[in-house]
């Protein structure tokens, strides 16, 4: 059937044919020959990596069983479409966490690996990737395969972070956190510029597992401040649930005028007030509000009113600070802030796929509002920049990346292309790849 | 009601199903699974185990309640002109779930207890050009449920009339959904059945707004009906 996909920036697409297989068993007859299909999951990347306006949607969320569960090693084995929170909702009241959380707990299995989706413990821990077993990938060929870091490992490493590209993920195995507690102890400290933000996450990493910073990115004069928040697992309390639904929902795309950018200030120096009312001892916080803000407000994308947004994320060497004070110099001078922007710093820990954005440096995240050419126009200046420095976009996140940018941030990707489905295509891939309009270029050469 | 004891699921490779096993799985309760496709049932039989359930399988034609969800649109298009389709329509969707809760309700009258929950369809309650053959086999068999019911009451087995509205599942893939808030997800009508079947009651709408609908519906003159297309 035709669907009217968008990805979760909301910039409007054009419809596009979708599948919706329920059993992996007909899953092989399903894809078997189909030519551009695209593996996709809950439709939670931003940009147009989830996106395949002239083939096929393979949507993959009807595969969402559980497979089994080991509950005293913490190995789940659960089909693709699984979702984070359902993992969640089984695995913590025994004990078990996500060894890696991305923002939003609303991401199947499969999207996960093929982002290789990376948390607030990337400085501990590394990338999603590295939890991962083994999976089983089904290619347009009709052949199934086991891939691990010991069987075709080659492969496993293509399919890890490979955006959907080398066939269908329908099975993941993961090694699970062991945990004491739902609840985290949480400290927050205050900075007043990038170089006090530096200095406090290096102070700070190596006694919490998790850390992320919230900064200003708005306001001209304090732009740079920020909350560094820290946190451990507690280790006494009870093992709870969270909230799997969201509570409240945006019922539909807000006037665009609701945002702009007196809105905005006004919101972050209300936010930024709030967080330093909490820097004076450690907090216990839930899993859920700490881990997974956003999911208690369902389409909280459509804030962004019905032109959508764009999210930019990247990540710069630790010795770049100054190229990121001059980035964020450009984003405040836009006019065109940041409602929330986040800053971490990812550690050295290897991402295990070819294509894995992260790497060590500082990352930044932030959303724009899409006011075209202008935003678009921002956003190559700050590519320009990341390229400059030896730094990489996210493209989960990017809908704008040129082929250069691309070829640049991931150098791996000519080796990459041997490890495509020839039958994969998706529009990010289409653009990045310099190939535009074809399905298969890998499978010409 | 929190009895225990084995629940069975007929035609358990189902969404809706797989859907409402799924919250008693957690509850960690023993369940008995019916289908037809050996593959499909070890699958859903492998979730529910791991969510806590303890699980038998049996795979089987006999229920029939397992369409393959292709086949029952096929059945139901088809059903339309043809008549050896509209029988198999009826077979399926009407004698098979009378002859099994035939059987089932006087095992439970002669235990004296028990429930039993009977998936109808806001189908049933007014015919329509546009499905009148399913409409047929679900207002019998929510008829039938009333019947039973009544007979059940002096025996202190309940029964549970289900009547759904659209479900978003893979039966219903074909259908554009629209307009959009009058379809539900196979988890928010299977939790309203759990309700509906812990509390007792007799009949449900899922979710509870289509009683009002079917209730607008029910009054339209047929003179007007039979011209409008719903």
């Amino acid at each position: 059937m035709t669907h009217s996909f968008r990805s979760w920036g909301t910039v409007p697409t054009p419809p596009q044919v979708s599948i919706s297989p329920s059993w992996r068993s007909e899953l092989p007859q399903q894809i078997h020959s189909k030519r551009g299909y695209l593996p996709v999951g809950n439709g939670r990347s931003y940009g147009d990596s989830c996106l395949n306006a002239d083939g096929t949607a393979v949507v993959m969320t009807g595969l969402n069983r559980f497979i089994s569960f080991n509950t005293d090693t913490g190995v789940l084995r659960a089909e693709a479409g699984v979702q984070l929170t359902h993992i969640l909702q089984l695995a913590l009241p025994q004990g078990w966490f996500l060894p890696v959380s991305p923002g939003t707990a609303f991401v199947t299995l499969g999207g996960a690996v093929a982002n290789d989706v990376h948390g607030k413990n990337h400085h501990c821990d590394g990338t999603f990737g590295r939890f991962v077993n083994s999976f089983e990938l089904l290619t347009s060929d009709g052949v199934q395969r086991s891939c691990s870091p010991t069987m075709h490992s080659e492969l496993f490493s293509a399919t890890i972070g490979g955006l959907g590209l080398t066939g269908v993920i329908t099975t993941v195995e993961i090694q699970l956190l062991r945990i004491q507690s739902s609840w985290m102890d949480v400290r927050y400290d205050a900075f007043r510029s990038l170089q006090q933000f530096a200095e406090l996450s290096a102070e700070l990493r190596d006694g919490h597992r998790y850390s992320v910073a919230w900064m200003d990115c708005v306001t001209p004069g304090t732009a740079g401040r920020g909350v560094l928040m820290s946190a451990n697992h507690a280790t006494t309390g009870h093992l709870t649930l969270g909230q799997s639904k969201p509570r409240v929902s945006v019922p539909f795309s807000c006037p665009a005028f609701m945002l702009n950018r007196y809105s905005i200030r006004a919101f972050n120096a209300a936010y930024y007030r709030a967080q330093l009312r909490k820097t004076t001892r450690v907090q216990r916080e839930h899993y859920q509000p700490f881990f997974y803000p956003l999911d208690s407000i369902g389409h909280w994308n459509r804030i962004y009113g019905s032109k959508g947004f764009h999210q930019y994320q990247f990540v710069v060497p630790i010795d770049a600070l100054s190229a990121l004070q001059s980035m964020l110099e450009i984003v405040i001078a836009s006019g065109n802030g940041s409602f929330l922007a986040v800053l971490k710093e990812f550690g050295n820990s290897p991402s295990p796929g070819m294509l894995s954005f992260p790497r060590p440096g500082y990352c930044l995240a932030l959303d724009f509002s899409h006011r075209g050419a202008k935003t678009e126009a921002l956003i190559q200046s700050l590519d320009a920049r990341v390229r400059a420095v030896g730094g990489a976009a996210y493209p989960a996140k990017d809908r704008l990346m040129s082929a250069q940018s691309f070829q640049q941030y991931f150098p791996e990707w000519t080796r990459f292309t041997q490890f495509i489905d020839p039958a994969c295509s998706s529009d990010f891939w289409r653009r990045v790849s310099g190939k535009i309009g074809t399905f298969a270029p890998e499978a010409e050469a | 009601v929190t009895e225990a004891g084995t629940i069975v699921v007929i035609g358990a490779t189902s969404q809706l199903a797989q859907s409402v096993a799924q919250p008693l799985a957690t509850e960690g309760r023993d369940l008995l699974l019916l289908a037809r496709d050996a593959q499909k049932l070890s699958t859903v039989a492998a979730d529910l185990t791991t969510r806590g359930a303890s699980v038998t399988q049996i795979v089987t034609d006999l229920a029939a309640l397992d369409e393959h969800p292709a086949l029952l649109a096929s059945i139901e298009a088809a059903a339309e002109e043809d008549w050896q389709a509209a029988q198999a329509s009826l077979t399926v969707n009407l004698l098979a779930p009378l002859s099994l809760l035939h059987g089932l309700a006087n095992r439970l009258a002669a235990r004296g207890s028990g429930s039993l929950v009977v998936v109808s369809s806001v189908a049933g309650d007014r015919g329509r050009a546009s499905n009148y053959w399913y409409g047929t086999a679900k207002g019998a068999l929510s008829i039938h449920c009333q019947g039973l019911r009544n007979r059940l009451a002096k025996t202190g087995v309940a029964l549970l009339t289900v009547k759904p509205g659209f479900i978003d599942t893979a039966m219903t893939a074909h259908i554009p959904k629209n307009p959009a808030p009058l379809w539900a997800s196979s988890d928010k009508v299977a939790g309203l059945i759990l309700a509906g079947w812990r509390k007792q009651k007799d009949v449900i709408y899922t979710p509870g707004f289509w009683r009002l609908i079917m209730f607008i519906i029910g009054c339209i003159p047929e003179k007007m009906f039979k011209r409008l297309s719903l």
